[in-house]
């Protein structure tokens, strides 16, 4: 009896504690759901790694450094391949500085009997770059290297049942390494000979390195037969005349004649090394069909190596283990000052690179999910797309850019700069009524520059990002000049110390002398009629054409818009059947040569099988002979003098409507460190750095799940549920009822 | 029925060479092999020297499909349609002109193609015939007439809007998935949850409109009238004899969807990062790449026709009167 009053009694409390348990548990249960993050798209593990999360916007198609020739693939293949030469982090104007080499190449110039004269000489016939190596550059690890006792490849001659275990470079059981030798550069070279490896620069280097020519269609044949065959390619068995290894650390290339833009080239990743081991381990054709080739997964010797290449998904570089011996550049106040960089970006000075142990690249094809990514931390750095600038940018009343007060609260940092590209309306020299260089021609092309208001089409397209051009040169490369100097006299004027656009009337005075009054003209009568080229064929081309055509009806001048697919454009601009047309270009390397020579008659395009770069066939005799002047000489006040004598020629001729210089923007967060605006560098995930641990602690605040609107989901599903039970039922019974009845 | 599948296999061979023929036709009158040639090479500077060996490796450099330089059957043989035709009938697809495996690259789609469309396809399908069955029970009432206006609205609202809508709801303001990515097995299940979700409800209107009206034509007939009369539910009418008397119809319509799964959706895919299908061939068509074009023209339209041919096997299991 009493033992049951007590179980009795016990059971009762158990009773009375089971809402008390129950609200305990479901508490913590909602605050552990609250306090997990569920959004987070990477592993906790590495998010609080080392590791940068990054975008890319569209696969990489080609990762072989001989071919690929494209900004999105040299992001990933410039911190993987280390070519002689790099840009200086930090310093403004862009300095070529040793990356793999001991000190800047040496340059002997020599005549026709190769002997060593002055530079001045003017009977310099080659110029002898000689470069000298680290010692301490070592390859990755990679399956390619390891070798049997007799020196062969280990896996050079896989069988087709090897081959069925190999998905991917992890699946060989054995990597190996081996220093990087001046051969492997010299391999490089000889690879771009190759024309079924289709090498961009390949045309243009055979311009210069002695004997690369004749090479390669020596090597383009050996390998054609080669590859009919099925059999592999050893370079080894071929030398380039201008081209000598002289020992492991030391290499010559001769070059025709003096061209000092040479340097620019070496420091592109068409120069890196290539280990002969790594070019006949890809050319075995089981691996090329697994998609395993040296265009896929590149070897090299840079602070990185890919780890992951899922082109359509994700890319991933891991920290080189092997890599050499680099610090982050260091700038005296002096150089810091003229460079405009801030103490922050020095605290690193002196510190072994990298900083990053792994980057982590997703491929984001829409805007809208990278910004938000971005806004909740899951992306360390961000461009800001046309949709996100509102929110992004507050543009202050004197047209200036600043962060929105949203952005500020997240410890978010703008970084903008001027790139070193142009975009432009060039008119088609060739076309009898826009081309042309008799005066009246002049300034007909005259009168439409000024008309085309840049000011308004860069605050109307481009969110403000851009800056109206002055000429072919942008800021940052030689022969950019600011203020007065700097200033296009032929449309604008310079009035207390600012550019100010020529007015309208200027304009239309300008057209009348050119024979177009009103704009009709004076020969026939009728009204000019002028024809745009473009591919801006979409929806939301639309204002920007109607705004062009307001532009030219400003002068009277009727303008028709001829849109088309981008083949037939190319095609049109190649044949020179177009009369105006917009076109851009991005700086190869910071010289004004990579600029003017856009201008250079020897380039037109209709002359050149559509092989030339200057698509507004734009050909002056004094101009040319400039720019061969120009293109020869040293950055010195002589070659400015030189350039402001092209720039005062194209500015009077008007070739093109000199349009715009792009800005970039980049938003970044306040865990991201040491980044620089460097438009020619390449090479830069290595001198960065971030903080993991704020960045966790700042995703972990501002990604707590919302947790009541899965209670009122809830509420809701049960409310439906239990009203359709109820319906059905009552269905059912008024059924019978008159069935009863 | 194997005599018949063995018909319709014969019957899909002249189908798909006029297939193959039309894409040729219709891809280089928009794009030169020299246009092709530019667009790979990407080059600032493409010379003519660049252009003529990029052909000749692809093998771009024969003639469409008379070749006048070769002698006998070689004329129509030693063609650029006629090489690159025949491949595709072994489903060799060679090489993109990128110079990756096509063949190696659509395997490593198809998974998270199907990750998003085979469970938006089962969970939609098992969904929109559940809500339909429903509302045939309460055909005429206020739930059915306000259900058939919530379907209208849904239909009518872009596809598009209901991803960002639901990017913006779930995602950013409520936190409770990630926005974007992809993982493979287990883990990648929260990257699914969203899209799958999206895409159900997306279909949801056009399908409980369509099945409703699929049963609603059975629920009047004799057999129906008969079921009830014996004392049955009103569930079990429903689903012992509308549902599978109304299979054909749903058949003839659903059958033919599910080889073209592996195809994946261009849109949801390309918005929530999933490295599918979705976006393959519009890639290919805005790169030129005219392999991998002809590849997935080729592989969509032998999936077609094997949807066809599965539709027409799945009548005789569920219609006993239809022997193939």
């Amino acid at each position: 009896m009493v033992k049951s009053l007590k179980f009795k009694k016990e059971q009762g409390s158990s009773v009375q504690q089971w809402p008390a348990k129950w609200f305990v548990t479901i508490l913590l249960f909602t605050v552990t759901l609250h306090a997990a993050v569920w959004n987070a798209p990477y592993p906790k593990e590495e998010i609080r790694s080392n590791t940068l999360f990054s975008v890319f916007s569209s696969p990489p198609k080609h990762l072989d450094p001989v071919r690929s020739y494209n900004a999105n693939e040299w992001s990933f293949l410039s911190q993987i391949y280390e070519p002689p030469l790099q840009y200086n982090y930090l310093k403004k104007p862009y300095v070529l500085e040793p990356l793999t080499l001991t000190q800047m190449p040496q340059i002997v110039y020599l005549d026709a009997n190769e002997s060593e004269v002055g530079v001045e000489n003017e009977s310099v016939k080659f110029t002898l770059y000689r470069f000298t190596f680290r010692d301490d550059l070592v390859y990755q690890r990679h399956p390619a290297f390891v070798k049997d006792t007799d020196g062969t490849l280990h896996y050079g001659s896989l069988s087709e049942d090897g081959l069925k275990k190999i998905h991917t470079l992890d699946d060989f059981a054995k990597t190996q390494s081996r220093k990087v030798t001046a051969n492997d550069y010299a391999y490089a070279i000889k690879r771009m000979a190759v024309r079924q490896y289709h090498s961009p620069i390949l045309d243009t280097m055979m311009q210069y390195i002695v004997g690369l020519r004749d090479f390669s269609r020596e090597v383009t044949k050996a390998a054609k037969a080669k590859f009919a065959k099925g059999e592999r390619l050893d370079l080894r068995d071929f030398d380039i005349p201008g081209v000598k290894v002289v020992n492991d650390r030391t290499l010559e290339i001769r070059i025709y004649g003096k061209y000092p833009q040479f340097l620019y080239w070496m420091a592109m990743n068409f120069f890196a090394p290539i280990p002969w081991e790594a070019d006949l381990f890809y050319q075995q054709k089981g691996l090329k069909q697994k998609n395993i080739s040296l265009d896929t997964q590149p070897v090299g010797s840079g602070p990185y190596y890919l780890a992951e290449n899922s082109p359509n998904r994700r890319i991933r570089l891991v920290k080189n283990p092997n890599f050499h011996l680099e610090r982050y550049p260091g700038l005296t106040a002096e150089e810091a000052n003229a460079s405009g960089v801030s103490k922050q970006l020095l605290r690193d000075s002196g510190k072994k690179l990298p900083f990053i142990d792994e980057a982590v690249y997703s491929l984001e094809k829409e805007s809208i999910p990278l910004w938000n990514k971005f806004l909740q931390g899951y992306y360390d750095a961000s461009g800001i797309s046309s949709e996100a600038f509102d929110q992004a940018v507050q543009i202050g009343s004197g047209g200036s850019m600043g962060l929105s007060t949203a952005m500020k609260e997240k410890g978010i940092r703008m970084v903008s700069s001027v790139e070193p590209s142009i975009f432009y309306m060039a008119f088609n020299m060739e076309d009898p009524v826009v081309g042309g260089y008799t005066e009246k021609q002049k300034k007909l092309r005259q009168a439409i520059s000024i008309a085309q208001d840049q000011e308004e089409y860069i605050s109307i397209f481009l969110n403000e990002r851009g800056v109206p051009a002055q000429g072919p040169i942008p800021p940052g490369i030689f022969g950019y000049e600011e203020g007065k100097k700097g200033t296009n006299p032929v449309v604008y004027d310079w009035i207390n110390g600012k550019r100010v656009r020529k007015s309208i009337d200027v304009a239309k005075k300008l057209l009348a002398q050119a024979g177009y009054p009103g704009g009709i003209s004076e020969k026939t009568g009728k009204r000019l009629k002028l024809y745009y080229d473009t591919t801006a064929t979409g929806p939301d081309d639309r204002a920007l054409m109607d705004w062009r055509r307001k532009q030219f009806a400003k002068l009277g001048i009727e303008l028709v818009i001829r849109a088309t697919d981008y083949n037939r454009f190319q095609e049109k601009v190649r044949k020179g059947k177009v009369q105006l047309f917009s076109w851009g270009w991005n700086a190869d390397y910071p010289d004004p040569e990579n600029f003017l020579f856009l201008l250079y008659g020897k380039n037109a395009v209709v002359d050149t099988d559509g092989a030339g770069i200057n698509s507004a066939n734009y050909k002056n005799p004094v101009f040319d002979a400039l720019f061969e002047l120009m293109q020869t000489m040293p950055n010195s006040p002589q070659r400015l003098e030189v350039i402001e004598k092209m720039l005062q020629i194209v500015r009077e001729d008007a070739p093109w409507v000199w349009g715009f210089y792009p800005k970039s923007l980049a938003l970044v967060h306040g865990w991201f460190h040491n980044v620089v605006p460097n438009a020619m560098a390449n090479n830069t995930l290595k001198y960065k750095r971030i903080d993991p641990v704020q960045r966790y602690g700042k995703q972990q605040m501002w990604n707590r799940p919302v947790l009541w609107p899965l209670l009122i989901l809830a509420l809701a599903a049960l409310l439906l549920v239990w009203g359709v039970r109820a319906a059905y039922r009552r269905r059912q019974s008024r059924v019978i009822q008159k069935g009863e009845a | 029925m194997l005599a018949y599948i063995i018909k319709r296999i014969l019957y899909a061979i002249p189908i798909l060479i006029g297939v193959n023929l039309i894409t040729f036709m219709l891809f280089f009158m928009v794009n030169t092999p020299d246009d092709m040639a530019r667009a790979q090479l990407g080059a600032k500077q493409t010379t003519p020297a660049m252009i003529a060996a990029w052909k000749a490796e692809k093998g771009y450099d024969k003639p469409l499909f008379y070749n006048e330089k070769a002698t006998g059957t070689a004329k129509l043989t030693d063609t650029l349609f006629v090489n690159e035709s025949l491949k595709l009938f072994w489903f060799d697809f060679g090489l993109s002109d990128a110079n990756r495996n096509i063949a190696e690259d659509i395997r490593a789609r198809m998974g998270p193609s199907l990750a998003i469309a085979l469970p938006t396809f089962l969970i939609a399908l098992v969904t929109n015939i559940s809500l339909a069955l429903l509302l045939v029970l309460f055909r005429g009432s206020v739930l059915d007439m306000s259900a058939m206006v919530v379907a209208v609205m849904i239909m009518s609202v872009s596809g598009l809007f209901y991803i960002i809508a639901g990017q913006v709801l779930f995602s950013k303001i409520w936190h409770w998935v990630p926005i974007s990515g992809y993982e493979s097995g287990w883990s990648g299940v929260k990257f699914v949850l969203l899209p799958v979700a999206i895409g159900v409800f997306a279909g949801l209107g056009s399908g409980v409109r369509w099945f409703r009206s699929i049963f609603l034509e059975q629920i009047n007939q004799d057999y129906v009238r008969t079921a009830r009369a014996k004392g049955l539910s009103e569930i079990a009418v429903l689903f012992r004899h509308v549902l599978p008397n109304g299979m054909l119809p749903i058949l003839t319509g659903v059958v033919v969807i599910i080889p073209s799964l592996f195809m994946g959706s261009l849109i949801m895919e390309s918005f929530f990062g999933i490295p599918g299908l979705g976006s393959y061939t519009i890639d290919a068509i805005n790169a030129q790449d005219f392999a991998i074009v002809k590849a997935m023209v080729f592989l969509g339209s032998v999936l077609y026709i094997v949807g066809l041919i599965l539709t027409d096997i799945s009548y005789t299991l569920f219609d006993p009167r239809v022997t193939l």
